[in-house]
């Protein structure tokens, strides 16, 4: 039995991603889809097994991208089932487009979009901070800090989604979603029975212009409701009563805590710990912040709460001067860390800190980096070397660009492959080659693993075939997610017994788009590979290479079963 | 209790996590307060896997510089990257078995003399403890227990109130079962050789 299935109280230590799909499970989630990305990964990866394992208690699939999810999730909570769909903080501006929309036509059973951001940028293409979504869309915002909370907050955002009629976002950061801690279990709910149903009302579901009007209005007015449970919200909480406030939000509520205590100065501050911090509890910040001398916000990436705690003093009249990014006590940039955080707070308290210092080696050899690396055997090593072969003897070399895309396969602008000149985002290796090749007389050779070729590769292809532009995408199969941890695809051929899903086979996609030069290799096959990829590059038309070869470690997992 | 860090460094694959969850899982049962974080995603491939275990209820997930009690090097260029980690009061327990980075093997950088380094860390830490990790798990019978072998150091320096009855009871419980023999060998074998019994 799957662990996170255990009926019996007890206390498990689980990681923020598993606490979340724990608190799911008791809420009586019955349909979930997502697109897996770094750090939400595990959420997706838990509910495939748990699907796989009880399919009558609650739906999961692998969407192609996070709209698709997005809209799998927005639907069954419309027909009256609890959903869910869980992505990357990138993933939310692929399914941004259905989220905006979502929020007027709302939902009938609760629903919960959990948005995983990365400051740092440990494992992605920016670190942007997705809390603006939820002032865009006007949906509530709930942050975790422990995984324990992480649990009890999923709980309650289904309560507070089904009392708004709209979807609620729980916003974690890689340090909550990789944070490990106790979490206690509580009861499972009883097994379902049957299904949803749909209430037509096409007053309320169909966003034409008279509709999506009168639906802006309910959602102001959602909004509005939204702000009163936030004054009230009992995940908030004021500790302490000095006359200087800390404000702080998700993982920095540890590191304002534990500085406090280091310091011994919690009888010094009072601290707000915000976790709804959208919409904020204006009455709540008012009265905090009128009796202090001043105020820090402590927050990662964005002054999201420091900017609109500063507006809400302004429209009351509170003259409580507000720092943070302001005043230049903690950087835009990056996570923080314990340290940061103190030095932070002893600075704005006027405290002299001795922090303990980093032990002094004078004289430390430099020590060689261990960049990460395409596994030994992988399959795209392959591909790039006999690419790399057939430009050389084509005397291309100098003037060869290689747009690139999101997967292992990325890690080939490291050297000695060194073969990936742009990237932006999913899918832009087949967007940006179109572009190229009106832009330049360079010679285009483009690259795309198979699950971002389904999530956003394929409405670029037809637009390339369409217009007519010009280069090689070369589609690195590997029948796989590898990157997220093995994630299956549309496409795989490899897939373990319990997968019965239909397969969407890569070629017959490539020649549905209407792709003329469509070739094959087998990657592992040099001596046949060649000259099929010699003839390819050779061609100055649309010519798509679809490289075949698993995954070694996928492959290894699934023990090969074609 | 006092408040703990430990920070456990290594490469992927060696299972510097899984140690890194002993350790909590064994703290659970015990009563004691604990937060974890991990490394996860690209850092995997072959790179370095850092996983933080904080004691006491502490509630941040990460160590700053100068700010680890304990680091637990299960690869020698990784205590050394680590290193900055420590301050004169931490405890240093490390792997001497190398793992050689693919930027070495290529031949564009060199795997640094790291016993003199060390003997310098030795008298600049309060307790420093190393030993050719890989050697001694295999000859308790599997190198890839490299990493309970470290966890049994650790357990042997007595710093985490935890008992060894209850670490080697999550030990048995945690691991796959045809491994828990040479698992539990590694870990007694890491606890003698720190303390002595």
């Amino acid at each position: 039995m799957h662990q996170l299935l255990k009926t019996e109280p007890c206390s498990m230590l689980l990681l923020g991603n598993e606490a979340i799909v724990r608190g799911a499970l008791e809420a009586g989630v019955r349909v979930s889809a997502a697109y897996p990305g770094t750090p939400s990964s595990e959420i997706g990866n838990n509910l495939f097994q748990i699907h796989s394992e009880c399919p009558e208690l609650v739906y999961f699939e692998f969407s192609v991208n996070e709209k698709v999810a997005m809209e799998v999730a927005a639907a069954a909570a419309a027909a009256g089932l609890r959903s869910l769909t869980c992505m990357k903080h990138v993933g939310m501006n692929v399914a941004s487009d259905a989220m905006m929309s979502l929020a007027y036509v709302g939902v009938g059973a609760g629903m919960v979009i959990v948005c995983a951001d990365d400051p740092s940028i440990h494992s992605s293409q920016n670190e942007q901070d997705n809390r603006f979504y939820g002032k865009m869309s006007f949906l509530p915002i709930l942050e975790s800090s422990s995984p324990q909370e992480a649990k009890d907050l999923v709980k309650r955002a289904f309560e507070l989604s089904e009392a708004l009629e709209l979807p609620v976002i729980l916003r974690t950061t890689t340090r909550t979603a990789h944070v490990r801690g106790p979490v206690q279990l509580e009861a499972l709910p009883d097994a379902p029975k049957g299904l949803g149903r749909f209430q037509k009302d096409a007053r309320r579901w169909v966003l034409v212009p008279g509709t999506a009007r009168l639906r802006r209005k309910v959602l102001l007015e959602r909004f509005e409701q939204a702000g009163a449970i936030s004054e009230g919200f009992e995940f908030n909480e004021i500790i302490g009563s000095g006359d200087v406030g800390i404000v702080a939000s998700g993982v920095s509520r540890g590191y304002v805590w534990d500085a406090l205590h280091d310091m011994d100065c919690t009888n010094q501050v009072s601290f707000l710990s915000l976790v709804m911090t959208h919409p904020l509890p204006e009455k709540t910040i008012v009265n905090f912040a009128q009796n202090k001398k001043m105020l820090l916000v402590v927050e990662e990436l964005e002054p999201f709460l420091e900017e609109e705690i500063r507006g809400v003093l302004q429209k009351n009249g509170v003259t409580t001067p507000v720092y943070g990014k302001n005043g230049a006590y903690l950087p835009r940039m990056s996570e923080f860390n314990p340290a940061q955080v103190r030095a932070a707070i002893a600075k704005f308290l006027g405290h002299s800190l001795v922090q303990q210092g980093p032990l002094q080696l004078p004289d430390m050899p430099p020590l060689p980096m261990r960049p990460p690396a395409l596994c030994k055997g992988c399959p795209h090593t392959e591909t790039y070397n006999l690419i790399k072969e057939v430009v050389h003897d084509l005397g291309l070399n100098e003037d060869v660009l290689y747009p690139t895309d999101i997967g292992c396969y990325t890690l080939g602008v490291m050297p000695p492959i060194q073969m990936a000149d742009y990237l932006i985002c999913m899918g832009s290796s087949v967007g940006s080659s179109a572009g190229f090749s009106v832009s330049t007389h360079q010679k285009i050779i483009s690259f795309i693993g198979d699950s971002t070729f389904f999530h956003s590769g394929v409405s670029s292809l037809i637009n390339a075939v369409h217009q007519g532009h010009r280069f090689c995408l070369v589609i690195l199969d590997n029948s796989t997610t590898a990157m997220t941890g093995h994630q299956p695809n549309p496409g795989i051929q490899y897939v373990p017994p319990e997968y019965k899903k239909t397969r969407v086979p890569i070629e017959q996609v490539v020649r549905g788009c209407g792709v003329q030069h469509v070739f094959k290799i087998n990657p592992h096959k040099k001596d046949e590979s060649l000259p099929v990829v010699r003839e390819a590059l050779s061609l100055n038309e649309l010519v798509v290479i679809i490289s075949e070869s698993p995954c070694i470690l996928y492959a290894k997992k699934v023990g090969g079963r074609r | 209790m006092k408040r703990m860090r430990l920070l456990f460094v290594g490469v992927g694959g060696q299972g510097t996590l899984l140690a890194s969850r002993l350790l909590g899982e064994a703290c659970i049962k015990e009563g004691i307060p604990v937060l974890l974080s991990e490394v996860h995603g690209m850092a995997q491939r072959g790179g370095v896997v850092e996983s933080t275990v904080m004691l006491g209820g502490l509630k941040s997930p990460l160590i700053s510089p100068g700010e680890a009690d304990v680091l637990i090097g299960f690869e020698p260029l990784e205590t050394l990257r680590a290193i900055s980690y420590c301050n004169q009061n931490s405890v240093v327990i490390t792997s001497l078995s190398p793992i050689v980075p693919n930027v070495v093997k290529l031949g564009a950088a060199q795997y640094p003399d790291v016993s003199s380094v060390f003997e310098r860390i030795r008298s600049g830490v309060s307790g420093f403890y190393a030993c050719d990790a890989e050697e001694l798990a295999t000859k308790a019978g599997s190198p890839k227990s490299v990493n309970v072998l470290l966890l049994g150091m650790l357990m042997g320096t007595g710093l985490v109130p935890v008992s060894l009855e209850s670490m080697e009871e999550t030990i048995k419980t945690q691991v796959k079962p045809k491994t828990v023999e040479a698992n539990l060998k590694a870990f007694r074998t890491g606890v003698e050789l720190v303390s002595g019994k």
